[in-house]
């Protein structure tokens, strides 16, 4: 099992006082698998995403990847983990300005010291963005910037890879490629794949769909 | 509705109150420096056209000689039976005791009200003024420092500058020796009907009155020097508002269009936000003058003694509240805030009503301007080359500063740029070379604060090589120059010749220290007789000069000028020149003479003796072996009868000439650190606008798996190293700088050229400082990106912003 | 016995740079200050011409005084005054600037209308002001006095007169062939009862000619003048405060010389009478009977500017009006000083002089 939750809740505190996000998920996910989880605003899933992704401490229960708790893990720790397991793929898409398309692509991998210019030339083909390779992030559109986020979420070679609204951003069409894209790469690497999204059209195309509703999962 | 939305638009304030300090602190620090330097230059200029205005009576028309001679009394009377109502003058240097004072003889009974130096309050009555004893009117200083070596009643007159005192014209002539001749005649207005000058004295010339004086325009450099900090400290300043001002509305653009879309219209938008910005302006523009009214009472006391020492003119030590130097202060206010706010009030003009609130990505675009000012930069470079070869006079040599300074600073962003690129394409690592390029990237927001801090650091350089250079010539030179070992002054010159009478015997040799005063290539100057010794073949320090230029002294009719009076005009070696009384003389040798405003001429002493006769022969250089000077001080004190107060020994000679050294740049390097702490809070107040944004654009690196304090840590290290690059950048401008001060500017400012000596170690000094500065300003945003909440990181992602 | 005057001459150069109060304090304008040092006038001395048309540097004060009754060709009536002071700060000359001697000059020009005044101040041992004899000239800056060469006994027989200041400026030829007139006991003058005195000559028999410009307007005159001359030491007593002083020309040709010094008693008085062949006969103080007629303000302060002066002894009893009530010198010390008409027993013109209001 990549990603296991047990009985996780979290709860933040506002000035009306703490508001509930999460009580009480329970939520696996097997490698090679993908989930959609799904559910209004507010309902908590990004909230989820961010304890999986080790952005963010449970209040109860465990968070699991690779069988590690990571709710457990100190501040470097839980650094290590998002350096090397997980690749988070956003709706902003959240592209460094400064350097170019390829160094955007190859930079999470150089990080995790996981950097395989083959692995990477495949992504690059597979993912239609050779010819923006010398471009910076500013120059290119939504579509071709989440393809860009998802080239450097693989290059890492995660285990996991969560995305929060990844097609949030673009048009039906784009968003169905893209998403269609990330589906079949992740299949080929054999990743876990946990992604958020309001619309139960994209979320049909997942082998699950898990709906969040008042901070509990309800089928 | 306006009210309402006003108070939204300042509710800002409220959540960043560390903004609204910073922005107010900035105005306040600009205008601050600038009013204090105004205040100050106001001060001195009021100070200098009010003795010149009393003392040499400069608001009036005057008649003076053709020949600089002096007017004898009998062309006066001939003026008045002409009907020309003309007010004789005798003025010069008189030495009581150890204290020389200016000496204004005046005619009251002809001398008009606006001639006489003292307002009716201080009016003495005619009896006491110019008969009997006579009378002396004098400053409260001057009347203190008078006290017990003249037996003249003093009178106090508060009007009066110090170091001159007004007296009855027949007491001036009797004082100074001039049996009768007259230095100017003062003009009354005058009937209609007379006579032409040409026919009655066609020896005078008309000067019409209220033309600049000598002093102002002695002293200009030195004004223009602080003018030229003060504005340094402004445009400084100016770094910090710009940005806080930029930050203030980049954060409000959200509110901004929730305004509009409720129905706020663009235009009361914009007066709602010129308002604020008003009033900040005002809060701020009164903190800066209070801070310039403090600044400049702090430094008053130094640029009097520096205006002292190095053109010996007097300026109070206290301030008054001048509406020319608080006025324009505010005025440099609101102008300032006008300025630094524009670009955003254009850009609000700009912004459609639902603009995405999202931060811009400019380093593309900055790239093109980046190009552009180091163009720019490279033509001023250019211009001050060309101006430095070609040009003239002291304006040309600060335009020479001005364009080397804002030249270097324009080309510095360039300079960094390349460098970082230079870095990032040499880096092998993806994150060092993403910390170069996004070092590149912070440059646009840095530029304008790391272009403050290169001329803050450049200044310092330049300056303080200047002055070290200075300090190293002044000291050598002043142990060729005060050569002898005691300095005495006789009170009578009846006591004079008893003390000729009395030395011999008692010391290696006695060197008569006399002068006159005359007019030399169009100057008042004075004119110094030596003795034949060995004293000054070895000790004088000559910069140009035959091999016999003693010798020629001694025998011929040759003379020896000072580096100022050799540079003002085009006497070379072995030119003649005219002394007072039409005799000429050779010019046979140049020497330094720092700390003299004026021109000078040294003659053979019995050239002295014979062109001058009146020439007081009070002063005498002693040579005695040192272990005897306490004991021939003594001697001359108990058995001889000369006070004390008559006799200086070397020693505290030379501690007081360097005491008046330290003081004469001390305001400079105030002024030069209080720049540079300007330029440290305009570098913190960068970097807080910049870690305000710099989320967004860390975020995802955390979400990739850095550590808050990684980041931290790497925007310490890019802080220093921008401060270091820039640091490497100011040595060479400063020594450029440097280089203009002593080549250029002093020479025109001065008439003295000094070699450049550098101190590397003074550079280290600054380094350190600067490195200080540079965490300093670096701190509190780093603290703050250490220990940022991960909730306000998450926000980054979150789906709606 | 412009004595009083003296007063100015002092009066102005202290009081130019002393408060009045000082002053009020040592009679007016410090004329009764002590003399040390000083020569003192004496009865019996015998006055030698042309040097005692000189100055007389021993004694403190000293002054030339002419004053003029003019008539334009179309009739209008105007006053001339032409004054120099002596004051000395010590007695005796020096050389150049250390001369203790000051000079001022008075000039003035009355009309009916208007009364023009100018002041001037020269220091002595210069060149700027002084006095010559032989030729006579009597001068401060571009305002003189000159003896014209001619047929004359004495220096002062034929005089030409100039001085201008602010609108006005005059030149007049005064002529006599009459003789000098010494005043008081053979040029003696006692000026109080306490004995202080001075020497004191006059020559009131001028006629005059000349040239007079007001605003720019020229006017031709003729009339009668009068030069006085006097010096002393220390000419007023303590307790006396100023002076009304008349010099009147008959028109029968004889002349009054008559001044009252005020004192806080009944004041001292003194009178002379010129016959117009040069006689003169010194009245009894008791038989000159003076007393204002009429006030005016001049200045902001009362000023009696009409009087009636009463001499029993020779049937005299005759009125004064002044051609202009405001003929106020407003000179360091001021005065009021202006030509007069007289009408009654006998009629004629003249000036009066008043000090001390």
């Amino acid at each position: 099992m990549i990603l296991e939750l047990r009985n996780v809740g979290k709860s933040y505190s506002t000035a009306e006082g703490p508001i509930t996000v999460l009580k009480a998920i329970d939520l696996r996910l097997a490698r090679g698998k993908s989930v959609a989880l799904t559910g209004e605003s507010g309902s908590g899933k990004s909230t989820l995403l961010h304890l999986a992704g080790g952005l963010d401490k449970p209040d109860t229960g465990s968070v699991r990847v690779n069988g590690r708790d990571i709710g457990q893990l100190d501040d470097s720790g839980r650094a290590r983990y998002r350096r090397l397991e997980v690749g988070l793929v956003f709706q902003q898409f959240n592209l460094i300005p400064s350097i170019t398309v390829a160094a955007n692509i190859s930079f999470h991998a150089r990080l995790a010291e996981r950097y395989d210019p083959n692995w990477e030339a495949e992504l690059v083909e597979m993912l239609g963005v050779a010819h923006l390779l010398g471009r910076y992030p500013e120059q290119l559109s939504g579509g071709q910037q989440q393809r860009v986020a998802i080239g450097r979420t693989l290059a890492a070679r995660p285990t996991l890879i969560l995305a929060d609204e990844p097609t949030g951003n673009l048009d039906e069409a784009t968003g169905d490629s893209v998403l269609d894209l990330m589906l079949a790469l992740s299949r080929r690497a054999n990743l876990a794949l946990l992604l958020a999204t309001h619309s139960v059209r994209l979320a049909n195309k997942l082998d699950e769909k898990v709906v969040l509703r008042g901070g509990m999962i309800s089928q | 509705m306006t009210a309402a939305a006003f108070n939204v638009l300042f509710s800002h304030w409220r959540y960043r109150p560390l903004q609204l300090v910073t922005l107010i602190m900035g105005v306040a620090l600009a205008t601050g420096l600038w009013s204090g330097v105004q205040a100050i230059n106001a001060e001195a200029r009021a100070s200098y056209s009010r003795a010149a205005s009393i003392l040499e009576q400069a608001d009036l028309s005057q008649l003076i000689a053709r020949d600089g001679e002096g007017i004898p009394t009998s062309v006066y009377a001939r003026l008045r039976r002409a009907g020309w109502q003309v007010s004789p003058v005798i003025e010069g240097n008189h030495r009581f005791g150890t204290t020389s004072v200016r000496l204004i003889g005046i005619d009251i009974l002809t001398m008009p009200e606006e001639g006489r130096g003292f307002a009716v309050s201080g009016s003495p009555d005619l009896v006491a003024f110019a008969s009997g004893q006579g009378q002396l009117l004098v400053s409260m200083n001057t009347a203190a420092r008078l006290q017990g070596v003249t037996q003249i009643p003093l009178r106090i007159s508060p009007d009066l500058p110090d170091d001159a005192a007004f007296l009855d014209i027949g007491m001036a002539d009797r004082l100074l020796a001039r049996n009768g001749v007259l230095s100017r005649l003062i003009v009354a207005p005058q009937n209609p009907g007379l006579p032409a000058l040409e026919s009655v004295a066609p020896e005078l010339v008309f000067k019409s009155g209220g033309q600049a004086n000598d002093v102002a325009s002695l002293t200009d450099s030195f004004h223009l020097n602080l003018t030229a900090f003060g504005f340094l400290a402004f445009v400084v300043g100016l770094f910090i508002v710009y940005s806080a001002t930029g930050l203030s509305f980049e954060q409000r653009r959200s509110t901004f269009r929730t305004l509009r879309s409720v129905g706020v219209s663009l235009q009361s938008l914009t007066l709602m936000l010129l308002a604020e910005l008003l009033m900040l302006a005002l809060l701020s523009g009164v903190l800066g003058v209070a801070l310039g009214y403090v600044l400049a009472s702090t430094l008053l006391p130094g640029v009097s003694a520096t205006l002292r020492g190095l053109y010996g003119t007097s300026v109070p030590g206290s301030l008054s509240l001048r509406p020319e130097w608080w006025a324009t202060g505010l005025g440099m206010a609101f102008f300032g805030t006008a300025v630094s706010a524009s670009q955003s009030l254009l850009r609000l003009w700009q912004m459609p009503i639902l603009a995405s609130a999202q931060h811009r990505a400019w380093a593309m675009a900055s790239n093109a301007a980046t190009f552009i000012q180091a163009v720019g930069g490279a033509v001023l470079l250019g211009a001050a080359i060309l101006l430095a070869l070609l040009g003239h006079g002291l304006v040309a040599g600060f335009a020479v500063l001005g364009s080397l300074l804002i030249g270097a600073a324009l080309l510095l962003p360039l300079a960094l740029s390349t460098t970082t690129m230079i870095a990032q394409s040499l880096s092998r690592g993806a994150f060092t070379s993403w910390f170069w390029a996004d070092t590149r990237q912070q440059l646009p927001g840095l530029s304008l604060a790391l272009m403050a801090l290169l001329l803050a650091l450049s200044a310092n350089i330049g300056v303080g090589t200047m002055v070290s250079s200075f300090r190293q010539t002044f000291l050598g030179w002043l142990d060729q120059r005060l050569a002898a070992e005691l300095y005495v002054t006789a009170r009578t010159e009846e006591e004079a010749s008893r003390l000729r009478d009395w030395l011999p015997g008692r010391v290696r040799s006695v060197l008569p220290v006399w002068n006159s005063e005359g007019e030399v290539l169009g100057q008042q100057i004075q004119i110094f007789g030596v003795a034949d010794d060995a004293t000054y073949r070895d000790h004088w320090p000559i910069l140009l000069g035959a091999p016999d230029l003693w010798d020629m002294l001694a025998t011929k009719d040759a003379a020896l000028i000072n580096e100022q009076l050799w540079r003002g005009s085009d006497v070379g070696l072995g030119k003649m020149i005219t002394l007072p009384g039409g005799w000429e003389a050779r010019v046979v040798g140049v020497y330094s003479d720092y700390g003299n405003p004026k021109g000078q001429v040294i003659i053979g002493l019995g050239s002295l003796i014979a062109h001058y006769p009146a020439t007081a022969k009070l002063r005498y250089g002693l040579r005695v072996e040192p272990e005897r000077v306490d004991m021939l001080r003594r001697q001359l004190v108990d058995d001889f009868g000369l006070p004390d107060e008559n006799i200086v020994d070397q020693a505290s000679l030379k501690r007081q000439s360097r005491v008046v050294f330290e003081q004469t740049f001390a305001v400079t390097g105030a002024l030069n650190l209080l720049t540079l702490a300007v330029a440290g809070f305009a570098m913190f107040s960068s970097m807080l606008t910049l870690s305000g944004q710099r989320l967004p654009q860390l975020a995802p690196l955390w979400a990739m798996g850095l550590r808050r304090r990684d980041l931290a840590l790497l925007e310490v290290i890019r802080t220093v190293a921008l401060w270091f690059a820039t640091f490497l950048a100011a040595v060479p401008v400063g020594l450029l700088l440097a280089w203009v001060l002593l080549a250029i500017v002093n020479v025109e400012a001065f008439g003295w050229r000094l070699p450049m000596t550098v101190f590397p170690f003074d550079w280290l000094k600054l380094g350190a400082v600067a490195l200080v500065a540079a965490l300093l300003s670096v701190l509190v945003p780093v603290r703050r990106l250490a220990t940022v909440n991960p909730a306000d990181l998450l926000r980054v992602f979150a789906n709606e912003r | 016995m412009k004595g009083s005057r003296i007063v100015h001459s002092i009066v102005a150069c202290v009081m130019a740079l002393t408060p009045l109060s000082e002053v009020a304090s040592q009679g007016f304008a410090g004329l009764a200050s002590g003399a040390e040092g000083f020569d003192q006038p004496r009865r019996g001395n015998q006055l030698s011409f042309p040097q005692d048309h000189g100055a007389h540097s021993d004694f403190r004060i000293e002054w030339w005084y002419v004053t003029a009754n003019l008539t334009a060709q179309d009739g209008r009536r105007f006053g001339a005054q032409w004054t120099l002071f002596r004051s000395a700060l010590a007695p005796g000359d020096k050389p150049g600037w250390s001369d203790p001697q000051i000079w001022i000059g008075h000039a003035a020009v009355t009309s009916s209308e208007r009364h023009y005044v100018s002041e001037k101040l020269a220091r002595g041992g210069i060149g700027q002001a002084g006095v010559t004899t032989t030729p006579f000239e009597a001068w401060i800056d571009d305002w003189n006095i000159k003896g014209r060469q001619g047929t004359s006994q004495d220096e002062l027989d034929q005089l030409q007169l100039e001085a201008d200041g602010d609108d006005f400026s005059y030149s007049l030829a005064l002529a006599t062939a009459k003789p000098l007139v010494l005043q008081g006991d053979n040029g003696f003058s006692l000026k109080s009862a306490s004995g202080q005195a001075s020497y004191y000559y006059s020559q009131p028999f001028y006629d005059v000619q000349g040239d007079i410009k007001l605003e720019g307007i020229d006017v031709t005159v003729s009339g009668k003048a009068w030069l006085d001359r006097e010096w002393s030491s220390q000419p007023l007593a303590t307790d006396q405060t100023g002076w009304d002083w008349f010099s009147i020309h008959f028109d029968d040709g004889s002349k009054l010389m008559a001044f009252r010094l005020r004192d806080n008693d009944g004041g001292f008085v003194s009178a002379n009478w010129i016959s117009a062949d040069g006689k003169t006969e010194i009245l009894k103080p008791e038989d000159v009977r003076m007393s204002p007629s009429r006030s005016a303000t001049v200045e902001g302060r009362a000023i009696p500017v009409a009087w009636r002066i009463e001499i029993p002894s020779r049937k005299l009893s005759i009125q004064t009006e002044p051609l202009n009530e405001q003929a106020w010198m407003k000179t360091t010390t001021p005065y009021w000083e202006g030509p007069i008409a007289v009408s009654g027993t006998a009629s004629g013109v003249g000036y009066l002089e008043m000090t001390g209001y």
